[in-house]
């Protein structure tokens, strides 16, 4: 670096007084410093909220595409949209139905559930081997047993027209921004924001544009689930190796048979990956689309919590958990599956679609039967299980036995750590704390960081988020905190033995399988609303990048340089702190990077047990229908999560340089 | 070899940085390493002429960073030049529109590349096919084909196997195989054999050079390998910092290396092996020969037949039989050693 006079070592010292300061500022600022300087202005701020609530009036009322209105045309997708999902229901979980609401009548039934089962038996067969196929029978039939058949198929329905949607539209913005850069650069920021945005903030719109129903939920499902595919297919597209491609030219294809002989073929794996994170991503805003009128699992999850039937929410919220692990252990495979067995000689046709006659035959075969013997159309009601009474039982007992426990710990850490630490940062004059981020943003990334951290916080202050906002860095600070020194030592741990490795793979697929927002109600159920319940139930969403990071760090440590170490005679722990530590830590910062990502996203559905930051905010947004209220805010939460990730990422980026990895 | 040129590449100047057509129009020689610095271009291809000619095996020999992958590409135009003219029988690439250009690479070019670059979803017979299907031949015409150069490289049995389930060797057979299944004129190899072991890489050298004899295409051959170049070579082009620094057949190269940079790759060359008897011959002086050499022949084949000899020296014949020089076991002893009063 160039500048001489504040090279690394100084910058320690320059920190640690800015420390030394803002604790003076905290314990003496409020006698002398003027009010406007730590309460921003009511009449310095922007009136955006106003303007983006006019402008989606407009929209909604006034906007006109020439024949016909905008809300119009919205409307005109929502009924487009409403027709596969209309198929994939009947076929899956309501039947045929001829009439509306409670005349409705049943002309043919949906597909019995032992057809279902039977069929993805078969596909995990065909996908991998016996094993999966026993363990996706396993969770349709869990499914069946605890009574949640009909709520998981409407849920299913969804997911299976959602994710065709959601890959294929990602695929295409993938694809164009591939072959054109400047549309790269341009939508490049905008899935950044999509990505940080809690998906709250833009329900009111969807809301507004497209109705309450499942509809306009399968649209915000799109929405939230698509990014990523948009950026896995540019990745994967983009790593296909340049030999690969000059090959093509030089066999002379042309721009489309470059694209669907040479490229996409080539990046299939890749691809893969995505369509198995847009499953995961559409079942993970299977709770909050039910808010805007999904039915289905997240509907049962939701009206449990809002009756505060912890046994019933807790069962549902599993359901969904088990379809979830259904869904990602069979698109998993798919991804790894290259190749259908080789094939020597033209078969015949029975064997040539061995596999789609076959679940042909166990469909029609099971279909025909349930219409004479019930048992096969519908798993009986007098055989389901239910474990909801004993779980409420047992939180009851928990309660009653334990309470006195609970509450000690979570007093002495609210008054000790979360009621200081959020006393600290509110008090801090908003002029500081931009200074400073504009001091660090400088340090890392020079003009160009300063610059874009310091526009993002003015834009917080300026829309009159401040303080929201300062509450949102406290509950999510502190989380991470948290989350980082558990996450960390378990990540060193699973990284250097086997079985811990192998055990801490199943504990982080399971937790990353669990919606949000199911970590709610254990939470709630021993700790009650407030500040302590939602920071651990952030800590245990957002735990798993930091042990998945740190462990993933460590492993691909270079094994010469633990045997370097060893020669020159390390001791174990000389090893860890010596090498393995600082060789991974650009992994563990990214991990930490992924930890805050989680644990703003998690925020924002804490807002139902009681926060009072920004997620609250967007929260209140949606209950009032306020467009401008629930974007500004949302918009705010995606303000701190970039100035975060782009000072962190920075920072990993250096580390690595340093370490001349890459 | 012929005498018709069928590639020829005229003052092509490849720069990377921007305004690199701004900074050619000064007309700044090719050697100029400063000016490129202060325009911070980079300069991967300098003002390359050469002409290719029609069956000949023309091998661009450099390091890595000399410019001989982007040459080879401008060739076959995968790269645009800055400036210069590509002729390929006489016709500018370089002024070709693109679906033209794009017809001459389906029939008139193959390439192999460093890594193969086969397609993974593809079996081997796919991969040989691909180039004819991509024409739009029909499957019934294009898989006979593909057997057939399948089968010239020796891998009918793995006809239906996976490249992930082949060798690397067998792997770049595969990429020959698939190179030469649209029957191309021209044959680019870019560093066919860099990725495979020692043993492999002379095999499959041998190989190549048994598929020359048979097919006699034109080739443009890419090594970083002198050895390689030296052994396969018809003429060598050697490349440092984007210039062609040297042009001649492996004898020229030897006997008479441009500069330093050439020498310290001549060196460690056994010289039996590239030298003719041509090169090394004396004027005639004895009256008696034991017997005759073709001046055409490598040291390296008579060498025995010579030194046998003690005293008398091998007349050197020519095409006609007309004795045109001599050489005895001096001469030959100071060419691979060294001459004994130096």
């Amino acid at each position: 670096m160039p500048n001489h006079w504040l090279h690394r070592g100084h910058w320690k010292y320059f920190w640690f007084c800015a420390l030394l300061i803002s604790l003076y500022l905290n314990l003496y600022g409020r006698q002398w410093l003027p009010r406007w300087s730590l309460k921003f202005p009511r009449q310095w701020e922007l009136p955006l909220r106003h303007e983006i609530s006019t402008f989606m009036n407009w929209l909604v009322e006034d906007a006109s595409l020439g024949f016909f209105s905008f809300r119009e045309f919205t409307r005109g997708i929502a009924w487009l949209l409403d027709i596969p999902l209309q198929i994939a229901r009947s076929i899956f979980s309501t039947g045929l139905m001829k009439g509306v609401g409670s005349d409705a009548v049943q002309l043919l039934p949906p597909l019995p559930w032992l057809g279902v089962i039977a069929v993805v038996a078969a596909i995990g067969y065909c996908a991998k081997d016996f094993k999966l196929a026993l363990l996706v029978a396993g969770c349709f039939a869990y499914l069946a047993v605890f009574g949640q058949w009909q709520s998981a198929m409407d849920t299913l329905a969804s997911i299976l027209i959602t994710v065709p949607i959601g890959v294929a539209g990602g695929l295409l913005l993938g694809i164009i921004s591939y072959r054109h850069h400047w549309l790269e650069k341009l939508i490049s920021p905008f899935l950044d924001l999509m990505q940080t945005i809690p998906i709250f903030a833009y329900l009111v719109p969807i809301l507004f544009l497209f109705g309450f129903g499942p509809v306009a939920a399968m649209v915000g499902t799109i929405i939230y689930a698509m990014p990523p595919m948009v950026r896995i297919t540019l990745h994967a597209l983009q790593s296909v190796p340049p030999e690969l491609v000059e090959f093509g030219r030089m066999a002379g294809c042309v721009p489309r048979q470059l694209l669907w002989k040479v490229l996409i073929p080539s990046a299939r794996p890749g691809l893969m990956i995505g369509v198995n994170q847009v499953i995961m991503l559409s079942l993970n805003m299977v709770i909050i689309a039910s808010m805007i009128g999904a039915g289905g699992l997240g509907y049962d999850v939701l009206t449990s919590l809002r009756r505060l039937d912890i046994g019933a929410g807790l069962e549902s919220g599993l359901a969904i958990v088990v379809l979830a692990v259904a869904l990602d252990r069979l698109s998993q495979a798919l991804a790894v599956k290259t190749q259908v067995t080789r094939l020597k000689k033209a078969p015949s046709f029975v064997a040539r679609h061995a596999w789609l006659l076959g679940t042909t035959l166990i469909i029609t075969v099971t279909y025909l039967l349930g219409f004479f013997i019930p048992l096969v159309q519908s798993y009986p009601e007098s055989l389901q299980l239910t474990t909801g009474s004993s779980l409420s039982e047992a939180v009851k007992w928990l309660n009653i036995n334990m309470f006195d426990y609970f509450e000690a710990v979570k007093s002495a850490l609210l008054l000790n750590v979360l009621i200081p630490l959020k006393r600290f940062l509110i008090s801090l004059p908003w002029g500081w704390v931009i200074g400073l981020l504009a001091i660090l943003g400088w340090q890392l990334g020079r003009w160009k960081l300063c610059l874009l951290v310091v526009g993002l916080a003015l834009f917080i202050l300026l829309t009159g988020q401040w303080q929201k906002a300062m509450i949102t860095v406290y509950l999510c600070g502190i989380s991470v905190v948290i989350a980082a020194l558990i996450g960390i030592p378990l990540g060193i741990v699973s990284a250097t033995s086997e079985r811990a490795w192998r055990i801490s793979q199943i504990i982080i697929d399971t937790l990353q399988t669990l919606p949000s927002f199911v970590y709610l109600i254990p939470v709630v159920m021993l700790f009650r609303v407030g500040d302590f319940s939602a920071m651990i139930a952030v800590v245990l969403y957002a735990i798993t990048p930091a042990i998945r990071y740190t462990a993933h760090g460590i492993r691909s440590v270079d094994a010469q340089l633990i045997e370097a170490g060893i020669v020159s005679g390390c001791t174990k722990s000389q090893l860890l702190w010596k090498i393995r530590l600082p060789m991974a830590m650009p992994d563990i910062l990214l991990g930490i990077n992924q930890t805050i990502m989680l644990a703003l996203s998690m925020l924002v559905i804490t807002a139902l047990v009681g926060t009072r930051d920004l997620g609250q905010e967007v929260y209140i947004a949606l209950t009032r229908a306020d467009t401008g209220q629930g974007m500004i805010a949302g918009l705010s939460i995606a303000a701190i999560a970039i100035i975060a990730d782009r000072l962190i990422a920075t920072s990993a980026k250096h580390t690595r340089q340093r370490l001349g990895l890459n | 070899m012929s005498n018709t040129v069928k590639l020829s590449c005229r003052g092509v100047w490849k720069l990377f940085g921007d305004n690199a057509e701004q900074f050619l129009k000064q007309g700044i020689a090719a050697s100029d390493d400063s000016a490129l610095i202060q325009a911070s271009l980079v300069g991967a291809v300098r003002d390359v002429n050469i002409d290719i000619y029609e069956g000949e095996i023309f091998v661009i020999m450099g390091l890595s960073g000399s410019g001989k992958s982007t040459l080879v590409r401008c060739l076959s135009r995968l790269i645009e030049p800055n400036a210069g003219q590509i002729l390929f029988n006489g016709e500018d690439l370089l002024r070709m529109p693109e679906p033209q250009m794009v017809e001459i690479r389906r029939h008139k070019m193959g390439m192999v590349f460093q890594h193969f670059a086969l397609l993974p979803h593809l079996t081997v017979l796919g991969n040989v096919a691909f180039p004819l299907e991509v024409q739009g031949v029909a499957k019934e015409a294009r898989e006979p084909r593909a057997r057939e150069m399948i089968e010239l490289v020796g891998l009918s049995d793995r006809a239906d196997n996976y490249p992930r389930e082949l060798s690397g060797g067998q792997q770049q057979r595969v990429g020959i195989a698939r190179s030469l299944a649209v029957e191309p004129e021209l044959w680019f190899l870019d560093e066919p054999f860099s990725a495979l072991d020692p043993l492999i890489r002379r095999e499959m050298q041998d190989e190549f050079l048994r598929l020359q004899q048979a097919l006699n295409k034109t080739i443009v051959f890419i090594t970083h390998d002198f050895d390689e170049a030296i052994r396969l070579a018809d003429r060598i082009a050697i490349m440092k910092d984007g210039q062609v620094i040297q042009l001649g057949t492996p004898e020229e190269l030897v006997l008479a290396p441009a500069n330093d940079y050439v020498a310290e790759f001549t060196r460690y060359i056994p010289r039996g092996k590239v030298l003719s008897v041509a090169a090394v011959m004396k004027p005639v002086s004895a009256k008696y020969f034991v017997a005759k050499v073709h001046f055409k022949q490598r040291i390296e084949a008579v060498i025995d037949q010579i030194t046998a000899q003690a005293q008398l020296p091998h007349a050197v014949i020519n095409e006609a039989g007309e004795i045109i020089g001599q050489i005895d076991r001096a001469d030959v002893v100071d060419l691979l050693v060294g001459p004994a009063n130096a």
